[in-house]
Formats: C-alpha cells, sequence, structure tokens
C-alpha cells in the first residue's frame, strides 16, 4: 500500500485490512473489567442467536454506585449485553446465554432463579418510551401493587409520589395523575418509564438508549437524572452518543463486533484509549 | 418462413408505411436519444392519467353495480315483507253465551278450557250476515275467520270468568285468505268511479237476484276490452257487435257496487250490464254519476282461494268498518305454525338467542384462550405449525361438515339431545371458533411488543403481562372477530339441519335443552310453504334477521372505535 492510498484511507475514515488486524488476533478486555464494590458480576459470556455469535466471551463487573456506559458502533451487541443482565434475552426465540452472571453473588442464570424476582431487582428502561396506556399513577403504582410491595392505599400514593419525584416528573404530573401516561411528551414518558421502574426499589437499572428519541433540553434532564439515581442505583447505560457517555459515567466499557475490547475508567478511555479500535471509534474514525 | 427484416419486405407486408426511404428507424432513435427526459415525461402523461380516469370509472362502476343490486335485493324483500307487520282482524259482536261455554254454571277451568269457542266465533259472524242461509255458503263465510278467532275467545274467558254470559265487540283473526285480500295479495283491485247515471232494472224471466245495471257514459269499457281479449274465434264468428257477451271465470271477475249492493257481472254490453246480486241493493233507485263504481279483479275468480261472494262479505265489513289491518304483534309472540296468520318468529328468534348466548359463551373464552397460548406461550415447532396451518383450514371448511360432525359425535356419541340450542350452540362453535382464533390472533400480533417489555421490564409474570396489559389492548379487535362470527353464526342454516332444528316447532323454547329452531332455519320452512301468507312473512322474518345482523356489525364496529386506544 502506497502513501498516498494511507492517507486518503486516513482522510474518508474508511477502515483497512491492517484495521481490522488487532480484532483477528482479539485475546481479550484492555484494562480492568473488574471493580471494587461490584455488584452485578458478568464472567466469560457468549451469547448465541441460533447460528450468530452475538457476545464473546464477554467479562464486566458493574459497581455499586457507578454508572457504566456501553458504547459501540451498530450491532457490537452492547443491547444484547445488557438484556442478558435481566434476562429480557429470555423471550428472544432462539437466544443462548452461556457463562455466569450473579447478582450480589447469586447466578440469574440459576435454575432456581426466578426471573420476576430478577426483574423486580434489575429494572429497565428502554429505547423508546413505552408507558402502558393507563393512567400516569397506574403506571407507576403497576409494579408496586403486583409484587405487593405496598400494604394500602395511602402507602402506595407515597410510593407514588416519592418514585415521580425522584425521576423529577412529580411537579409536571401531580395534577393530572389520573390522565393516561401516553398523553405526555417524549422525554416526560421516559421520566415515567423511569419512575416506573425505580418505583419497585431494584438495585440495578439497565437503559437501553434511553435518549435516542429524545430532544436535547429533554436528553439534558434524564442525563441529570441518572446522575442523582447513582446516589442510590447501580445504572448500566447503552448509548450511541459518546458525549453522553462521557457526561453520565464512571467507567466506559467499548464493544466490537460481539467483543469487549477495552474498559476502563471514563477520563481514561475518552483522553488515553488503550486499544486502537476504541482509538478509531472514539476519534470518530468508523461507528 | 424466416426472412430477414428489410424495409423494402416490410412495405411489402404493408407493416410500415411510413414513406419509402429505409432509413426512418435509426433517424427516429436518434431524436429520441436528443429528447430531453422533460418530453418523454410529458409525452407519456397523457396515457398515465388515461389509464388512473379509466381504473376510477371502473372502480365506480363496480360499486355503483353492487349498490343497485343491493338496493333491489331490499326493494324486493322489503315490497314483500312489509305487509307481514300488518294483520287483519275482524269485528264481531260476540255473545258470551253461558249455556254455550258453561252450561252447568260450574265455572271450572278445565269445561271453560274445553268449551266450543268456535260455536261462538261463527255464531257472531252468521248473526252479522244474516241473509246467508245455504250450508255451502256458511261453510264459505266461516271460512274468514283464523282458527286462532276461537283461540282468542277462550283467552278471553280464561283470563275473565266474568264476561261469561254478556255481549261483547272483539276483533277476531281473519283468515291468511281475507288477510292477503285485504293486503291485495290475493288479486290486484282495480275501482272506477262511474262516470254517468246508473239505473237499474230487473231482469226479465230471469233469477229474482238478476239484475240489469244502465249507464249513460262508457262506463263498462273496461269489461268489454277484457271481453275482446278472452274471445276465441269461434265465439266471434258467433256473435255479433252489441251482442251481450258471457263473462266465464277464467276471466278477470267485475263488479259493480251500487246502493249499497254488489252485482257480480255475467253479461256485458258497453251500455249495460246483467249480473248477480251478491249483495242486496238498499234501494232500487238510480244512482249519481260518482256515487256507484265498477271495480275489476285482475285475478279470474277460478284462480283465486277467496270466491266473489266472500269477497262481498268482506266488502260489506269493510263498508262497515269491521274489517281493519292492524300492527301485527302475534308475528313478534307467536311460534310456528301450520296457518300464515298465526305464524310468529318468536320461537325461532329465542332459538337463535339462546343458541348464540351459547356459542358466544362456549367460542369466545376458548378461542381467545387458544389465541393467547398459540400467539404469545406456545413453543414455535412443527406441532404447533401443524395446529395453525389446520386452523387456518378449518376457517374455510363447508358449514355443513360441521353439522355432519355435530351429528355424530354430540348426538350419536354422546346423546346430546337433537334439535336443542345445546347442540346447536356445539356445533357453531366449532364453525366461530377458527374465525376467532385468527381475529385474535390478529390482535395479538397488533399490540407493540414494547408493552410487552414494559411490563416483564418491571417484572411481571408472562401470564400478568397478558392479562394485566396484552389482553386489555388486544380485547376490541377480538371483540370484533367474536362479533363477526357470532354473526355468521346467526345466520347459519346448513350444519343445524343435519341436527334436527330443521324441526317444525311451535311451543317457544324455554331453555337450552328444549327443541328448538333458528331464524334462518325458519326462513327456510316458510320459504317451502306452499300458502301465499307465508311469501310475505319469509320475506318478513328475513327482514327481522338482517336487522339483527346490521346490528351486531354496528356493535362491533362501535366497539372497535370506543376502545381503540393509540400508544
Amino acid at each position: 500500500m502506497n502513501a498516498i492510498a494511507e492517507d486518503i484511507t486516513r482522510m474518508t475514515g474508511a477502515m483497512t485490512a491492517d484495521d481490522l488486524a488487532p480484532l483477528r488476533d482479539f485475546s481479550g478486555t484492555v484494562g480492568d473489567f473488574t471493580s471494587p464494590q461490584a455488584r452485578m458480576v458478568c464472567r466469560n459470556v457468549d451469547v448465541h442467536y441460533g447460528d450468530k455469535h452475538a457476545i464473546k466471551n464477554v467479562s464486566l463487573d458493574i459497581g455499586r454506585n457507578e454508572v457504566v456506559a456501553m458504547i459501540g458502533p451498530s450491532g457490537c451487541g452492547k443491547s444484547t449485553f445488557l438484556r442478558c443482565l435481566n434476562r429480557m434475552n429470555d423471550t428472544v426465540p432462539g437466544c443462548r446465554v452461556r457463562g455466569r452472571i450473579t447478582l450480589d453473588g447469586q447466578d440469574i442464570y440459576d435454575k432456581q432463579q426466578d426471573v420476576v424476582p430478577l426483574r423486580a431487582q434489575v429494572g429497565m428502561v428502554f429505547q423508546k418510551p413505552n408507558p402502558f396506556p393507563k393512567s400516569i399513577y397506574e403506571n407507576v403504582a403497576y409494579g408496586p401493587r403486583i409484587h405487593g410491595l405496598t400494604n394500602d392505599k395511602i402507602e402506595l400514593d407515597a410510593l407514588v409520589e416519592t418514585s415521580l419525584r425522584k425521576a423529577g416528573l412529580w411537579d409536571e404530573v401531580k395534577d393530572r395523575l389520573q390522565q393516561p401516561g401516553t398523553g405526555l411528551s417524549g422525554g416526560q414518558q421516559q421520566r415515567l418509564c423511569i419512575a416506573r421502574t425505580i418505583a419497585v426499589s431494584p438495585e440495578v437499572i439497565l437503559m437501553d438508549e434511553p435518549c435516542s428519541a429524545l430532544d436535547p433540553i429533554a436528553t439534558a434532564r434524564i442525563e441529570e437524572l441518572i446522575d442523582e439515581l447513582r446516589e442510590q442505583y447501580s445504572i448500566a447505560i447503552v448509548t450511541h452518543s459518546m458525549q453522553q457517555a462521557a457526561r453520565v459515567s464512571q467507567r466506559t466499557a467499548y464493544f466490537h463486533l460481539g467483543d469487549l475490547v477495552e474498559v476502563g475508567e471514563t477520563s481514561q478511555i475518552f483522553t488515553n484509549p488503550s486499544h486502537k479500535l476504541t482509538e478509531d471509534y472514539i476519534t470518530g474514525r468508523f461507528g | 418462413m424466416n426472412k430477414p427484416f428489410t424495409p423494402s419486405s416490410a412495405s411489402n407486408t404493408g407493416l410500415s408505411s411510413t414513406g419509402p426511404g429505409g432509413d426512418t428507424g435509426p433517424d427516429k432513435s436518434e431524436r429520441a436519444g436528443r429528447r430531453a427526459t422533460i418530453d418523454i415525461v410529458n409525452a407519456s402523461l397523457g396515457r398515465r392519467y388515461r389509464a388512473e380516469r379509466r381504473f376510477r370509472f371502473i372502480g365506480m362502476s363496480a360499486v355503483v353495480i353492487g349498490l343497485a343490486f343491493v338496493a333491489i335485493l331490499f326493494a324486493d324483500i322489503i315490497g314483500k315483507g312489509y305487509s307481514a307487520f300488518q294483520q287483519t282482524y275482524i269485528r264481531l259482536t260476540v255473545d258470551f253465551a253461558a249455556e254455550v261455554i258453561d252450561p252447568e254454571g260450574t265455572r271450572d277451568r278445565a269445561v271453560l278450557s274445553d268449551a266450543n269457542y268456535l260455536k261462538l266465533a261463527r255464531d257472531a259472524l252468521a248473526a252479522r250476515f244474516p241473509e246467508v242461509t245455504q250450508r255451502a255458503d256458511k261453510q264459505a263465510l266461516f271460512g274468514l275467520l283464523s282458527p286462532g278467532a276461537p283461540q282468542q275467545l277462550r283467552e278471553m274467558v280464561m283470563a275473565d270468568p266474568g264476561i261469561i254470559g254478556t255481549t261483547r265487540e272483539v276483533w277476531v283473526l281473519a283468515d291468511d285468505d281475507a288477510d292477503m285480500f285485504m293486503k291485495g295479495r290475493s288479486t290486484p283491485i282495480d275501482i272506477q268511479r262511474g262516470a254517468g247515471l246508473a239505473s237499474l232494472i230487473p231482469v226479465e224471466g230471469g233469477a229474482d237476484d238478476q239484475i240489469q245495471v244502465l249507464s249513460t257514459a262508457n262506463d263498462f269499457s273496461d269489461i268489454m276490452s277484457d271481453l275482446d281479449d278472452f274471445r276465441t274465434e269461434d265465439r266471434v264468428d258467433a256473435t255479433s257487435p252489441g251482442a251481450q257477451e258471457e263473462l266465464t271465470p277464467e276471466m278477470p271477475s267485475h263488479l259493480v257496487a251500487i246502493n249499497g249492493g254488489l252485482v257480480k257481472v255475467q253479461q256485458a254490453t258497453s251500455a249495460a250490464v246483467i249480473g248477480t246480486l251478491i249483495k242486496p241493493l238498499a234501494t232500487a233507485t238510480d244512482a249519481q254519476p260518482g256515487q256507484w263504481a265498477t271495480m275489476r279483479f285482475g285475478t279470474p275468480e277460478n284462480d283465486r282461494r277467496l270466491k266473489d261472494p266472500v269477497v262481498a262479505w268482506i266488502y260489506d265489513l269493510g263498508e262497515a268498518g269491521d274489517i281493519e289491518k292492524r300492527f301485527n304483534s302475534l308475528f313478534f309472540t307467536q311460534g310456528a305454525s301450520r296457518e300464515p296468520e298465526l305464524a310468529g318468529i318468536a320461537g325461532a328468534l329465542m332459538g337463535s338467542f339462546y343458541t348464540l348466548v351459547l356459542t358466544l359463551l362456549l367460542s369466545f373464552p376458548v378461542g381467545v384462550g387458544a389465541a393467547l397460548y398459540l400467539e404469545e406461550f406456545a413453543p414455535r415447532n412443527w406441532l404447533t405449525d401443524l395446529i395453525e396451518v389446520n386452523i387456518n383450514n378449518l376457517a374455510a371448511v363447508p358449514s355443513i361438515i360441521f353439522g355432519l360432525l355435530g351429528l355424530a359425535v354430540f348426538i350419536n356419541f354422546f346423546g346430546i339431545p337433537r334439535s336443542t340450542p345445546l347442540v346447536g350452540a356445539l356445533v357453531l362453535t366449532f364453525m366461530t371458533l377458527p374465525t376467532i382464533i385468527i381475529a385474535s390472533r390478529s390482535a395479538l400480533q397488533s399490540v407493540p411488543p414494547s408493552i410487552r417489555e414494559a411490563a416483564l421490564g418491571v417484572g411481571a409474570s408472562p401470564l400478568q403481562t397478558q392479562f394485566h396489559h396484552v389482553l386489555p389492548l388486544a380485547i376490541p379487535g377480538m371483540l370484533t372477530g367474536a362479533i363477526l362470527g357470532m354473526a355468521r353464526a346467526l345466520g347459519e342454516t346448513a350444519p343445524l339441519l343435519m341436527i334436527g332444528m330443521v324441526a317444525f316447532i311451535v311451543d317457544t323454547p324455554t331453555g337450552f335443552l328444549s327443541p328448538s329452531t333458528v331464524l334462518p332455519v325458519q326462513i327456510y320452512l316458510w320459504a317451502d310453504s306452499p300458502e301465499v301468507g307465508f311469501v310475505e312473512r319469509t320475506s318478513a322474518a328475513i327482514l327481522v334477521l338482517l336487522a339483527f345482523l346490521a346490528v351486531m356489525n354496528l356493535a362491533a364496529v362501535l366497539l372497535r372505535r370506543k376502545f381503540e386506544r393509540r400508544w
């Protein structure tokens, strides 16, 4: 390859065979994937969708009071990995998960483990706001009600108020709790979904690109909220926006074609990535 | 033969008529190559718009033709059926004579029930027409009364024995022949006021009841033209112009209503008619123009069940206001009957009601359950694939097959009593299940997966997810499917014929195990009956069935509108 061609490649950001070289002999994750105060511990997780090997030997911890961001190009498996953490992949036909994932030391893929309590402990916020087509109050009260978390209406009312307050939505909806949740704006709907998730007091909250359908102002509100929620919950967030990852997370994990390429302190990943693929991605050469 | 294409050969065969030169082809393509895209587009625009206009025209024509046929269908059914909602009644002054009903004065209900009410009704009618004395005439007169009339009198007495010994005015049911005549169904009636002065002359040498009517105007031209139509060739030779001609029973009947009497025309000339008095005259004076009338019954007397004397009695009753059409409540309260005037749809309606209620109760939960399981819980494997294919196939199975199945399985094997709503509902359940399952599955598929994820995400179990979130969103679609399935079941005849619901059942069914029939089968039975009175009842029953179907389909639309939710 001559120098001119190399320059063109660099300028256009196209990947060359040389760029892909590290991937072919990929032998493990760069950086420390453990967390000193680990709440969820994932070791050697493999996920297959039928014949497709979607997640390859990924190990990652999610610690107490921290936000772990997962970044990477589309189709790299970050959402799949996230959905393994509360076994949402169980509903996908043909999906097989191998490896060990524990929540507070308990294997969540154990045969004894029931998914219902697991999902109460590991809540999830989805890409598209998906409030139930019921009232705002019912949206938040649904989780506590099915799990029997409250004894009477007063407690439930209080829990709904607390959850909405934590989600920063209380002041906007307190006068119209009986109106349908689907009538709120996109950002409000997403905060309602967060309120719904924290109403069942989970330990870990998984967020799958929670701001991708929102405008910048609503995104800013959610990011603020994530920062506040970190006080109480462990949060794993998948995002396409590197700026968002840089703003909200303490640790960042970079996924590439099913591999976890690099994990590290967010500041380190964004300023001084160790792996070439990470560097290429965050400097915008591909993805 | 395969000749290479050359300009000369083309012009030889007449394929090309443009110029003598062979250079038109290359020249054209060259020009096309230079033409701007916009020109090509513009050139094709006309063709495109024409195609669109043609399509619109064809579509509109199809709609118009379809609507026209529907309109014709409805006009026919309504035209035939509307008269069934009215029924002819005759006012009689009935003497509830104690010696007929209860000669011993015991007032025992069994005695009252068995009394000869037919005699009461006949006596009252005979008293109304004292001039009818001949036995055959009396039989014809009593034929005006429906077999339901004595029934009516019995019910009156059973309800209030106090009326025994009194005389009451009672509107009793008229026989279907009289009813059909009153509704103009047995013969077209054409009445014309007399234009001239009419005078009455006794016929010399004739019977006492013969009379000649002369008119100063040309009032009898209708009769003459009928005579012309029916005159055979040899009669033309036999008759000279102006001679009197005989009217035969093969010809339309002509009557003259004059001075309160009726003359049945037997011989006619253009100025005078001779006929028999079938209703006595009040006076024999001359009648002024407009004070008398000629009537023409288009159907010949021989082709009518109601002969002219009976028509005269009906005319008499009508003059006195003693015969009239009233709202036919019996149609909605009576079961099947061999007598058209006593036949109603109540039995069939109740049969349909019980059958449909049971069908809904059986097929909706099972159908929704099956759809939920197949759509949300069942593993995807060859077995569920097989079930799925078969459900779709079942929706296309001819319904009579389900009837045979019901006969073989439910009646012959399980011994469920035949012609009951229970066995009917079981068969119709088989028939509607595929419809409901398919509609329910598509309703479930239309619920966005994000709702399921949201529910699972907060820790709802799969069952809670389905029942709390998915089902409420899918239920309008399921209900729509169920109502459409029910509408189909309501109109179904073939499978029910196989399981004995075609039986002639007089009593209104009272439960799921009483013998019954259903509305479409009743229509089928009536359509088969020879009496003219059943023609209008068939159409009226079709109208009722169509009304129910329309209401059910409307309900489906409204339910969908009401519960349709956006997310």
